[in-house]
């Protein structure tokens, strides 16, 4: 094979100067990571709403959220990125639009929306199935006693929705790590597109993808391992079964 | 806002995004789709199968390209695969691949983890009692798996298969990073040359939306009947 | 305190509910009988506005269900309501599940809403089970937490649909054990059941419904004595035979 191995490659300084290129891809690492939080903070709150929205009695609620779910889930996440980076700042207002390419860091907000919004999508689902796999005497139950429809989804439904697709809110969530490294496409250095560029320059290319995917495996097992503990947290004692003990 | 909305230049376009563009996506997904499910096929086999060494080599090669970005993997295959060319036919070079071929074959490999764990959980979720059955007719278990199990297992995971391929429609995009042009990269291409960004990414928006929503109800109409037969 | 008045209802072209009309007076206990498929469960359900009607009235002390101006919240914390699947809330422990719509329906403290649950828990002998989960506790113990629920919230009137159907035999007499000393305290109570030895111990109406209509609507002992439909005498051969 005529492939110049260069492990040291990683020790030597990059294309900026100042850091190794192990340092850079570490960068790119904690991009990926910043990333994903950030876009996974959005897809919870904005999933939840939306997939509440999906099983509320209010007809225009629930077509509103149809719309959103299947906007967001039939358009390519790539295609979703240059929307929002490039078309977006065209369509406002030209003082807005201009503030927005000249916004430091504009890759990293737009990644996070662009993920937070496909997220949200198929957050939204997750809920949906979660809220439909409960029996409708739990919300009769609570509206029974008084609760209204709002407190009955607060105490009653979302909390043993959420309880019961933690497997797949991790499911979402490593997802959505993988799914940043789209966001080099816009130029965002996160890890993959810090290896990408680190094999440019250097032309180490098999040293380079290494290191990331060494790191993606690395990252992949913190979010299992923390998402373990989760749904050991979220455990409902006795939930499925009725014992006839005592 | 929209008045510099040119509906002339993506019309103009057209031909060129479809004939170039559209064909290249639609070829791609349709020739990783065969092969995904196929090389998915084996991959199941492999992990039910009775001997730990094909059962782990397998599940290792499923669950590591399933926890890396597809980008990633697209950067991976794109330059492995010369490399593993040149020492397969043992040439002096890296062997050069043809752009679409590479694609097809990072996609093939890639889905297929994909399509193995649909596949596998269709096949583990058939009731016992069939390859008893087939066992108690005298079929061997190659027999069985090839004429009682995988048929029904195949036709019960369709639904998922099919949402699977559209998957695959839509990650077809991200051929992107190699600049190759598929619908996507002709869409760019236009888009960059004509200073037209605005038009053809609505458009192409327009035009995945379109194909993925009505490829999704028409899934949706097979599984109800699907079920219903059931 | 509860006037069901030409109540209709209607699933698209099966009427689930024909005409009916019946009424509950304070301390009255009334059990709603039938076969399965006869509107009974449904009818208890319009009580407290978890089903709408199409058409009739339903007036609880003077506050009518159905009327747009209705704070259902309200009224429904004034009507107690047991299910036959118990319904606790299960990520909630016992206590908690008491406590909730006492604090944020009725706007209790938590120490006066934890008294109350442990007061009533009591009263239905399960006091040591407060902090366990509702997954935890039989069937039988679920359904008395599930009374003792909507105890807490001083009811006027109780509804039970079917509270013993779905129990196993040997837990069924704890449950109405519970049922029965509430109606010798007073309480205003609709029951839908199977279980006649209840009927016969604590009814003072029993309700015959068949096809969504009240087919009979007599005292107790004029029921049990001598039932006018022969519906009714049907459905009575068949239940009392065990």
């Amino acid at each position: 094979m005529s492939y110049n191995w260069n492990w040291l490659i990683f020790f030597e300084p990059s294309m900026d100067g100042s850091h190794t290129y192990l340092e850079t891809l570490i960068w790119g690492a904690g991009w990926t990571v910043a990333t994903a939080l950030g876009a996974f903070t959005i897809a919870l709150t904005l999933g939840s709403i939306v997939g509440v929205a999906r099983t509320s009695p209010v007809t225009g609620l629930r077509a509103l959220g149809t719309g959103f779910v299947e906007v967001f889930r039939n358009v390519p996440l790539l295609v979703q990125m240059f929307l929002w980076y490039f078309v977006l700042p065209e369509l406002l207002p030209s003082d807005l639009g201009t503030w927005l390419k000249q916004v430091p860091n504009a890759q990293f907000y737009t990644a996070v929306i662009c993920l937070g919004c496909y997220h949200a999508a198929r957050m939204a689902e997750v809920v949906r199935a979660g809220l439909e796999s409960l029996s409708t005497g739990q919300r009769m139950a609570g509206q029974a006693l008084g609760l209204n429809l709002v407190q009955t989804y607060l105490y009653v439904l979302l909390p043993m929705a959420y309880r019961i697709v933690v497997p797949a809110i991790t499911s979402e969530f490593l997802s959505c790590t993988k799914n940043t490294s789209v966001a080099l496409a816009i130029g965002l250095m996160e890890l993959t597109g810090s290896a990408r560029a680190m094999q440019e320059n250097s032309f180490q290319i098999f040293e380079a993808f290494t290191a990331a995917t060494t790191l993606y495996l690395t990252l992949n097992l913190i979010i299992v391992f923390a998402m373990r503990a989760v749904e050991r947290l979220s455990v409902v004692p006795g939930y499925g079964t009725t014992k006839k003990a005592g | 806002m929209l008045s510099g909305f040119d509906l002339q230049a993506v019309i103009n376009a057209l031909p060129y995004l479809f004939m170039t563009g559209m064909s290249f996506t639609l070829t791609l997904t349709l020739f990783a789709t065969l092969g995904g499910i196929v090389f998915g096929t084996l991959l199941a086999l492999m992990r039910l199968s009775r001997y730990p060494a094909l059962s782990y080599v397998a599940a290792g090669y499923v669950n590591l390209l399933r926890s890396l970005p597809l980008v990633l993997v697209i950067f991976w295959f794109y330059f492995l695969m010369p490399y593993l060319g040149q020492w397969v036919t043992g040439g002096p070079r890296p062997m050069r691949i043809d752009p679409f071929w590479s694609s097809v074959i990072t996609f093939t490999l890639f889905e297929a983890c994909y399509f193995c764990e649909i596949i596998r959980s269709g096949i583990q979720s058939l009731p016992k009692g069939q390859t008893m059955a087939s066992h108690a007719l005298g079929l061997t278990g190659g027999q069985s798996m090839l004429y009682v199990v995988l048929p029904q297992a195949l036709r019960n995971m369709l639904p998922l298969m099919l949402t699977q391929t559209i998957i695959l429609f839509q990650d077809t995009s991200l051929v992107y990073v190699l600049s190759i042009t598929d619908f996507l990269g002709a869409t760019a291409k236009i888009a960059q040359r004509d200073g037209r960004l605005l038009e053809m990414y609505i458009f192409a928006a327009l035009v995945y939306f379109v194909i993925s929503l009505l490829a999704s109800h028409a899934v949706r109409r097979l599984q109800r009947r699907v079920a219903i037969i059931r | 305190m509860i006037t069901i008045s030409d109540v209709c209802k209607s699933y698209g072209q099966f009427q689930v509910l024909s005409h009916c009309t019946t009424s509950v007076a304070k301390g009255e206990v009334v059990v709603v009988c039938g076969p399965s498929g006869s509107g009974k469960s449904t009818l208890i359900k319009t009580v407290n506005g978890l089903e709408p009607i199409d058409s009739g009235e339903i007036v609880i002390d003077g506050v009518s269900v159905a009327a747009n101006g209705t704070n259902l919240s309200m009224l429904r914390s004034r009507v107690g309501m047991v299910f036959q699947h118990f319904e606790l809330f299960p990520h909630l422990s016992i206590i908690q599940n008491l406590m909730l719509a006492q604090v944020k329906v009725l706007k209790r403290s938590k120490p006066d809403a934890k008294k109350k649950g442990m007061a009533l828990l009591e009263r239905v002998g399960l006091t040591a089970h407060a902090h366990k989960f509702p997954g935890q506790l039989s069937g039988g113990q679920q359904q008395r937490v599930a009374i003792a629920r909507a105890l807490a919230m001083d009811p006027i009137a109780m509804l039970f649909d079917e509270p013993t159907s779905a129990l196993d035999p040997e837990m069924i007499n704890e449950v109405l054990d519970v049922m029965v000393e509430l109606a010798r305290e007073g309480m205003t109570m609709m029951v839908v059941t199977h279980e006649m030895g209840f009927a016969r111990k604590v009814a003072n109406r029993v309700i015959f419904m068949d096809r969504g209509e009240i087919v009979e609507d007599a005292d107790k002992d004029a029921f049990f004595g001598q039932p006018r439909s022969e519906r009714a005498q049907q459905f009575l051969s068949k239940i009392l035979v065990h």
